[in-house]
């Protein structure tokens, strides 16, 4: 046991460290991009509306490892794509970005449909109201529904992190060193040990989810729209 | 609030031509990401007939990917099956009246939620090979269906118990004033109203079971993805490889996605109807005083 956490223990922050970073940049674009495909969704727009729907039809029912092998081998083998500046650690930084865009990529398909449930929450006098004082789509959008929808949804919108967190150890498809990466590297190391190298990963996953779940949740009580 | 109609009014001739303006300079800007895209792949030799042929050709179907279809159906087949059981346990385990029953699963249902699936997989591929548990050629599978049975499991245990949470408390009175023993009353009353119930979710659940199953990747269990890339390293066409394979998840995913949008609709118009229909029902009998 102290071979094994001698070993493990200093590769512990790092691994989740990655993780976290994962998740951070990952949810951050994943908020606007899905708060702008939501606005699309119900947008005056016939072409934007179409688009919206097919994007998240399309993105939400396709595996996420097909989605983060994709941006590996379609977006940066074939299509060039690097997000990385050119230097020794380009591979690691490029392979971490590409990760980053493909959570993007499929969680804003998540963030969209939370937020488009969040628009039903709003009583339909207000949209209306916002009309009948001549505000245009943008407006009523912007200013009337979308930030009661935002404090209606902060609950949902954290089950949304917390899976997003979990989805990051998809990374390890693409070689992004995080914490199921190191995982299978100590168990190949301590074969012996396998329930204490499962315990050890586990524990960590359960700290950050729970946090995330205690604050959203508080949040969500903080800022629940009283009505 | 019903989404699109009430947020801005019916178009007048002015907002018709910002609208048409914002639709072409949209178009116009998905246009060129789409054709830049092509050139680009065009450029790279990856649109040429030799690349995409072999998806024409039965060899590579049989050979490669309805083998990889297979595992992936499998795998989410099995553990669904798994799940709805090991679901019911825990979902009626934490409604116990015995509180170290509701203890225990509330402590497993908050376990599995919590950590991620591929970390499960990793866990039960390497305890099983560990211990001989299974023979090797199924040991990637074993690790998938555990790994999945014990994620989707809790998961469906709280659809479960939310959904018999969310039933009228008349319904357990009313089977408790029968005589019927706690057994009855769950398998009887309560259990066949809360699965209909969550019919919806629970069909979501299985699409996020059969997508997950591509996780097993990771550990190298022959589904879909690893098929697909195992076809695309003999024919050298990675990139037709992948869109081939998502195309073919799409349209399973998404027909089961449509089967649960629609069976929520059904069950949520047959909810609705029966509700419009006691009022009338009330205001035809002579002297029953509606209040409200």
């Amino acid at each position: 046991m102290n071979e094994l956490w001698n070993d493990i223990g200093p590769e512990l922050w790092p691994a989740y460290w990655v993780t976290i970073k994962l998740t951070f940049f990952a949810a951050i674009g994943s908020l606007v991009w899905g708060t702008i495909l939501a606005g699309m969704r119900v947008s005056p727009v016939p072409v934007m509306r179409l688009f919206g729907t097919s994007y998240v039809n399309v993105v939400r029912n396709t595996p996420l490892t097909l989605i983060i092998i994709f941006c590996s081998i379609g977006l940066y083998q074939n299509l060039g794509l690097t997000l990385a500046p050119e230097n020794e650690n380009f591979i690691e930084n490029n392979n971490f970005w590409l990760a980053v865009l493909g959570f993007v990529i499929y969680t804003s398909t998540f963030v969209c449909e939370t937020l488009r449930s969040g628009f039903n929450t709003v009583p339909l006098g207000q949209a209306e109201a916002a009309r009948s004082l001549g505000l245009g789509f943008s407006r009523v959008f912007g200013t009337i529904v979308l930030p009661q929808a935002t404090r209606s949804v902060i609950g949902p919108m954290g089950s949304v992190l917390i899976a997003l967190t979990k989805n990051t150890t998809i990374a390890s498809a693409i070689g992004v060193a995080e914490a199921s990466l190191l995982m299978k590297e100590q168990i190949e190391n301590h074969a012996d040990q396998i329930v204490a190298i499962f315990i050890i990963i586990a524990i960590g996953f359960m700290i950050i989810t729970l946090l995330e779940g205690y604050v959203f949740g508080y949040l969500a009580k903080r800022l629940a729209v009283k009505r | 609030m019903s989404g699109a109609t009430v947020l801005y009014d019916a178009p007048g001739p002015r907002a018709r031509r910002r609208n048409l303006g914002i639709a072409v300079v949209f178009g116009v800007v998905i246009l060129a990401v789409l054709s830049f895209v092509i050139i680009t792949l065009a450029s790279n030799d990856q649109l040429t007939s030799e690349k995409w042929k072999p998806f024409v050709e039965a060899n590579t179907w049989t050979t490669y990917l309805l083998p990889g279809l297979w595992g992936t159906l499998k795998a989410a087949a099995l553990s669904i099956v798994f799940a709805l059981i090991l679901g019911a346990v825990l979902g009626i385990g934490r409604l116990s009246d015995h509180r170290g029953v509701r203890l225990l699963s509330g402590g497993v249902v908050e376990f599995f939620r919590a950590i991620p699936v591929l970390i499960l997989m990793i866990f039960a591929y390497y305890l099983f090979a560990q211990y001989a548990v299974f023979p090797s050629e199924q040991l990637a599978l074993a690790a998938v269906v555990t790994g999945l049975t014990l994620y989707n499991g809790s998961v469906i245990a709280e659809i479960i118990r939310s959904g018999i949470n969310s039933l009228p408390s008349g319904q357990a009175e009313a089977a408790n004033s029968l005589g019927l023993r706690k057994s009855q009353l769950m398998r009887l009353i309560l259990l066949p109203q809360a699965v209909t119930a969550m019919l919806p979710a629970l069909i979501s659940q299985m699409v996020i079971a059969l997508k997950d199953s591509a996780l097993g990747y990771a550990i190298g269990y022959i589904e879909v993805v690893r098929s697909g890339i195992q076809s695309a390293s003999y024919y050298g066409n990675y990139l037709p490889a992948l869109v081939v394979v998502a195309i073919v998840m799409i349209i399973i995913n998404f027909t089961l996605s449509t089967l649960a949008t629609n069976v929520e609709r059904r069950l949520r118009e047959g909810k609705r109807a029966k509700s419009e229909d006691q009022p009338a029902d009330q205001s035809a009998i002579p002297g029953v005083a509606i209040e409200k």
